[in-house]
């Protein structure tokens, strides 16, 4: 493929990403200067952005923000970007659909408000746009010049494409056993794919070692040592429900955990939005949602232990499929927090569940939306979720990637092109 | 008994920025002791106070996760290669 020169940042020294100030330690709070760098000097513990965030008229943020394009560089001033960073060649996801899902509501007894918010509806079909955006802008920033990640698929496809349009070289990492559908969207951008022999924890490590030899330098990988970065794409997700509601928190998540990143930072961007005024404070839960074949986080939930163990994944849903979830610990903090819960649901019932979103409101999702669904089903079986307050449910990729999944799926009937065999087939 | 030990970058201004060490011991738990009598202080980094490996620290002997084996008691045979990686990598 052709690939463009990145300019390095003018001042790599000082580097411009907007409110961002420094990384900060969610372990034991050290600090270190904004830099590619992802896991504490001190403890090991996951680093995170530090910011000054806007102070002042929340009124005027707000319009600020509904002024400013419909993809998530609209929320530019509350995230690690520059505030040209709409300017850069991007793929500009985000502003996806929250759709309201009275059918399904209907069909599971949900009286307080059902909405689905559709990540499908992302460049690259899933979430992963949102998170890889960000860490582009840390690439350029920092000097990067080859963009990489490991990955359980999605993320292939959305650094692919994003290094494709911002003009980087890609070369990225998935386990050899992907959905086809997986594989082909990963690889169709022109970058380097790398099937490993092994899980995703296996290609996680190798890239983890990748980063510390020389083979590694002047690469980003977007979801190791750009991380801190990367992450924080996840709070747009709380920012677009919030907004797209009429700047309201809702009472209740439901939001799939692989790593568990994702929902950390969106409890991250609900707590954002409350301290700058933008939305009313009040309680809202949030509940975490895993395949049983691979459900780390929802064993120690249901155990009471603070410590995730890891495992080795076994499910369908092999977005999720993360055995050793880095975020699981501030899953079940959040969860308990909050008064959500940490539940899992089986194959059997993520396709089910697959089919339910499908036939009731036309949504076609992933396995990840599978998880959710049928997660959102178990917890108002099991009476922990309250049908009478308003409730959001994650979609965080399209079903065409997993096709597998629903395989089976097909016509009511094959029939001759003629009324007589359209009757015979007893569809008249 | 001697191991191969590769050093994440992070702990790389313990072994005088060497990517890989070799080290003595016939656990887990004597390698990490005869790294911490070459390389003072790196030890504090790998195990919290109460001796256990920290949780943001992954530990493979010969390839394997240590919390699928017998942790800080797995057993190091001589020539095998040990990673020690930061957990909080991948995924979202």
């Amino acid at each position: 493929m052709a690939v463009q020169t990145v300019a390095p940042a003018a001042d790599s020294t000082t580097p411009d990403l907007g409110p961002a100030v420094a990384l900060s330690c969610r372990e034991c709070g050290a600090r270190t200067p904004l830099g590619p760098s992802f896991a504490c000097p001190e403890c090991f513990g996951p680093l995170e952005i530090a910011y000054e965030l806007p102070s002042g008229d929340p009124e005027a943020l707000r319009k600020q923000i509904e002024s400013g394009p419909t993809n998530i560089w609209r929320y530019a001033p509350l995230l690690p970007v520059p505030a040209d960073v709409a300017s850069h060649p991007g793929l500009n996801p985000g502003w996806t659909k929250l759709v309201k899902a009275d059918n399904l509501a209907a069909e599971l007894g949900i009286t307080g408000g059902l909405h689905i918010k559709d990540d499908s509806g992302n460049p690259t079909h899933s979430f992963k746009d949102r998170v890889v955006a960000i860490a582009v802008q840390a690439a350029r920033t920092f000097g990067f010049t080859t963009l990489s990640c490991s990955s359980t698929g999605n993320l292939a496809g959305a650094v692919g494409a994003a290094a494709a349009r911002a003009g980087f070289r890609s070369c990225v990492f998935i386990p050899h056993d992907l959905e086809a559908g997986k594989v082909v969207m990963a690889a169709v951008y022109g970058g380097e794919l790398v099937a490993i022999e092994g899980s995703y924890d296996d290609v996680n490590r190798f890239c983890s070692e990748l980063i510390g030899d020389p083979v590694g330098e002047g690469w980003g990988f977007v979801n190791v040592n750009l991380r801190p970065y990367y992450a924080e794409g996840s709070k747009t997700l709380a920012y677009e429900i919030c907004e797209q509601l009429g700047w309201r928190l809702p009472d209740q998540l439901v939001i799939p955990v692989a790593s568990g990143s994702q929902l950390t930072k969106i409890d991250k961007g609900l707590k954002e939005l409350i301290a700058l005024g933008l939305v009313e404070d009040k309680p809202y839960k949030i509940f975490a949602a895993q395949a049983t074949g691979c459900s780390p986080v929802a064993a120690a939930y249901k155990a009471g232990h603070d410590v995730v163990r890891p495992v080795k994944p076994d499910t369908i849903a092999k977005s999720l499929a993360i055995g050793n979830p880095a975020d699981g610990p501030y899953v079940l903090d959040i969860a308990r927090r909050t008064g959500g819960a940490v539940e899992d649901v089986s194959d059997a019932e993520v396709v089910d569940s697959i089919r339910l979103l499908a036939r009731t409101e036309g949504i076609f999702a992933e396995t990840a939306g599978g998880v959710t669904v049928g997660v959102l089903r178990k917890l108002l079986a099991k009476g922990l979720l309250d049908p009478a307050a308003e409730t959001v449910v994650l979609n965080t990729g399209d079903g065409l990637k997993t096709l597998d999944a629903v395989a089976g799926t097909g016509p009511t009937a094959t029939i001759r092109p003629t009324l007589a065999s359209f009757r015979e087939a007893g569809l008249a | 008994m001697s191991v191969n030990v590769r050093i994440p970058t992070i702990l790389r201004t313990y072994t005088d920025g060497a990517a890989e060490v070799t080290a003595e011991g016939k656990t887990l738990a004597e390698v990490i002791d005869d790294l911490e009598a070459n390389h003072t202080g790196i030890r504090a980094r790998l195990l919290d106070d109460a001796g256990k490996l920290r949780r943001f620290v992954n530990v493979y002997v010969n390839d394997d996760d240590v919390r699928f084996a017998d942790g800080l008691g797995t057993a190091t045979p001589d020539g095998i290669g040990i990673s020690i990686i930061p957990a909080v990598a991948g995924g979202c």
